[in-house]
């Protein structure tokens, strides 16, 4: 008998939009749409008015001349010089105080984080009042007072400070003797670079060897060694082929030498006793997610104590540090656009401050500014992803 | 990053603001609203600043309740935006404000390139520098090597690295943002000297401690045609500016000032008739009333008396008339005719 298979496998009659697997993909669709119109009507609608206003637009005035003297540049820069170089002048101060900045407030972090858990009841509660009162101030306002202490309690360039004839503290900055390289120096930075090399090779070795043969290896002398001991030898044999710039009065200032203005050092200062307390926190947190279980099962494997916080409470703890640790990072590298306030030449403070007022071109220099700050973000973020997966746990 | 959302908002407005193309668009959105939107210094005395009470003061000012008076009748109807100088350029930009009245210079690339008209030039200015007594300093080429505290956003900021290039000379500059912390970073000893346009630095000398400590040195190194702006596209509300300007300046040519100036509706110079509206329609020709400057002068007063009263010599600032007196005078300042 013949079944009239059609009819009976036929889908019960529901119109596709209906139909949640059209539905979804549809409102993907609708969405994508929505969103890529209003992007398009904004950059449109920005093109009309500054058209129509008669403000110039594009991004050619990176090329024209900046006029202006920015104070701290870590690459030569002059008046002379355009606006892209003034705007990589901005962000290389930047990223200076946000590099020193997480060095130090990373270490500040992990020593109070400690602290805070210490048996001593002194240490302890000293910890938590640093981090209490420091956490609850608004960080403008640290900048600011850091500022106005640092002003304040330093004398006039005459009056200066004095600290052995080569350091001269006042209130224009920290002045001390900067290395002048003459020719052959350059052998100097390839044997540090060298000596990072074999060291990450002798490591690996030592950790195989060790594995294979359970020999172990003097790993921390030998990385000392290779990473200073080398540079150092060549810098002997070659003739230490460097002099010291000292600093001097003349005038009305300091000439010579490297200074660190005081702007920096209260920037860099408060970003650190600020951005240390909440890593203390974390560092507490992550620590304390370790079950004690795991330090009773190290001691009676016979650990001592050292070992068994570097071997098994840190790894243990560090999957914990290291997200939050990563959004502190960032938040220490945005916080350091509150420069402004004190006049650091920040990316901020230069580019979406000097040039945008000079150019007029609002637009563009806040974007570029944003794409930055995004960019420093994101690769702040995959660094610490991919150093989170090498410390997580990993299962075996 | 608040210093940066707040340029930003800026710019979103830009992004975002329906184009005013049709004419007199200012000056309807100002009527509808029965406020004009100025803005000016956040606070330099004699120039624009606040007392405690929040009413505001001074020569800049002055020009916004003058344009207030030509189009309300009523000295009043001004809304004060105070801006620093790096924010000024996209507040006006963005509609944010009507005009600047703010301690401005003229420049080319401001006229050109930032898209705005300047109406004019109320007060004619230079750069100088002020430097504490006890350093001794007699010129500005003496400023070899010297740290100096200026304003970001400003000519100021470009003028001096031109002068200490094209004099060879080395220096520092520390740069911010607030008027108010450039003169509290020259106070505390961060700079041997502080720089901005001459008027200011008269001004910013009656806020320190003790002013006489202080000397403004000889040298002028630039020029600072300061002025008010509006938006380059709408020619009638630049107009209105431009002449509300020129009206003050004919004011006192023709001798009209807030006091006699109802007894003067009666003069028989025909100048002075179309100046305040007897014959003509010379406010109509603005879309605003005849009694423009009638308004002006009645409520505000004539060029003369807002300088006199803000900034001359009789006041802290102290600046004699100089290069602003009227053309007439042996000045510059000259108002083309109202007819
Ligand atoms: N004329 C210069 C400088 C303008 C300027 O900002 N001047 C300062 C000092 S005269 C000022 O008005 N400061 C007052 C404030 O920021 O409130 C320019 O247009 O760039």
């Amino acid at each position: 008998m013949a079944v009239d298979v059609r009819d009976t496998a036929r889908a019960p009659e529901t119109p596709f939009w209906l139909d949640a697997r059209y539905r979804a993909i549809m409102f993907q669709v609708i969405l994508l749409v929505l969103v890529v119109g209003f992007a398009g009507y904004i950059f449109y609608n920005t093109y009309q008015n500054l058209q129509r206003r008669g403000i110039a637009s594009g991004f050619d005035f990176l090329g024209s001349t900046a006029g202006f003297d920015i104070i701290m540049h870590l690459v030569p820069y002059a008046a002379s010089e355009s606006f892209g170089r003034a705007l990589l002048v901005g962000l290389l101060n930047t990223l200076a105080v946000a590099a020193i900045g997480i060095v130090l407030a990373t270490i500040l972090g992990f020593v109070v984080g400690v602290a805070r858990l210490s048996r001593n009841w002194l240490i302890s509660r000293i910890a938590s009042i640093y981090i209490e009162v420091i956490r609850n101030i608004p960080l403008l306002l640290q900048i600011i007072f850091w500022y106005q202490v640092l002003g304040k309690s330093t004398p006039g360039p005459r009056q200066s400070i004095d600290i052995g004839g080569l350091f001269f503290i006042n209130n224009r900055g920290l002045y001390m003797p900067a290395p002048v390289t003459e020719p052959g120096f350059w052998l100097t930075p390839v044997a540090f670079a060298a000596g990072v090399v074999a060291t990450i090779v002798m490591h690996r070795w030592a950790r195989a060897r060790q594995m294979a043969t359970g020999q172990q290896f003097p790993v921390l002398w030998t990385a000392l060694g290779l990473i200073f001991g080398l540079p150092i030898l060549v810098l002997l044999v070659t003739g230490m082929p460097f002099h010291w710039d000292y600093p001097k009065l003349q005038g009305f200032n300091f000439s010579g030498g490297m200074v660190l203005i005081p702007e920096f050092i209260s920037l860099t200062f408060a970003l650190v006793i600020y951005t240390g307390a909440f890593i203390g926190e974390n560092v507490r947190a992550g620590i304390m997610a370790v079950n004690h279980g795991q330090t009773e099962a190290s001691y009676a494997l016979g650990l001592r104590p050292g070992p068994t916080l570097r071997l098994v409470v840190i790894p243990q703890a560090m999957r914990v540090i290291i997200p939050p640790l990563t959004s502190q990072y960032l938040n220490l590298t945005k916080n350091s656009s509150l420069a402004t306030a004190i006049g650091y030449p920040d990316l901020v403070a230069v580019f979406a401050g000097t040039v945008l007022n000079q150019t007029g071109q609002a637009v563009e220099c806040i974007a570029i500014t944003m794409g930055v700050y995004l960019f420093l973000s994101l690769t702040t973020s995959v660094f610490m992803n991919w150093f989170n997966r090498r410390v997580a746990l990993k299962e075996r | 990053m608040k210093k940066l959302s707040v340029i930003a908002a800026g710019a979103a407005l830009i992004a975002f603001a329906a184009g005013d193309a049709q004419a007199q668009a200012t000056l309807d959105a100002i009527k509808k609203r029965g406020q004009v939107i100025c803005g000016v210094s956040q606070s330099l005395p004699g120039f624009a600043n606040p007392d405690a009470q929040g009413n505001w003061a001074g020569f800049d000012v002055d020009m916004c309740r003058a344009i207030s008076a030509a189009i309300f009748g009523d000295a009043k109807r001004v809304k004060f935006v105070p801006t620093t100088a790096k924010e000024r350029f996209t507040a006006l930009q963005s509609g944010e404000v009507d005009l600047l009245a703010r301690n401005t210079t003229w420049t080319m690339s401001r006229d050109v390139q930032l898209g705005f008209d300047f109406a004019g030039i109320n007060f004619y200015d230079g750069q100088g520098f002020m430097a504490k007594k006890s350093l001794g300093v007699k010129s500005a080429l003496e400023l070899k090597g010297a740290t100096v505290c200026t304003q970001t956003g400003t000519t100021t900021e470009q003028n001096l690295a031109d002068f200490f290039r094209s004099n060879k000379m080395e220096y520092k500059v520390v740069a911010m943002e607030k008027n108010d912390e450039v003169l509290a970073a020259y106070d505390s000893g961060r700079c041997d000297v502080f720089t901005t346009d001459r008027s200011g630095l008269a001004a910013d000398r009656t806020k320190l401690k003790v002013p006489n400590d202080h000397v403004i040195l000889p040298e002028v190194i630039s020029k600072e045609p300061l002025g008010p702006l509006s938006r380059h596209g709408d020619n009638n509300w630049n107009d209105i500016i431009r002449w509300s300007f020129f009206a003050m300046l004919n004011a006192e040519e023709l001798g009209v000032d807030s006091k006699n100036v109802d007894e003067m509706k009666k003069s028989a110079n025909p100048e002075i008739k179309r100046l305040l509206g007897v014959e003509g329609d010379f406010g109509k020709m603005l879309n605003l009333d005849n009694a423009w400057a009638y308004n002006i002068i009645k409520l505000v007063g004539n060029y003369g008396e807002t300088y006199e009263k803000n900034v001359g010599p009789n006041t802290p600032i102290g600046l004699s008339r100089g290069v602003n007196a009227l053309w007439s005078k042996g000045g510059l300042q000259y108002a083309p005719p109202i007819r």
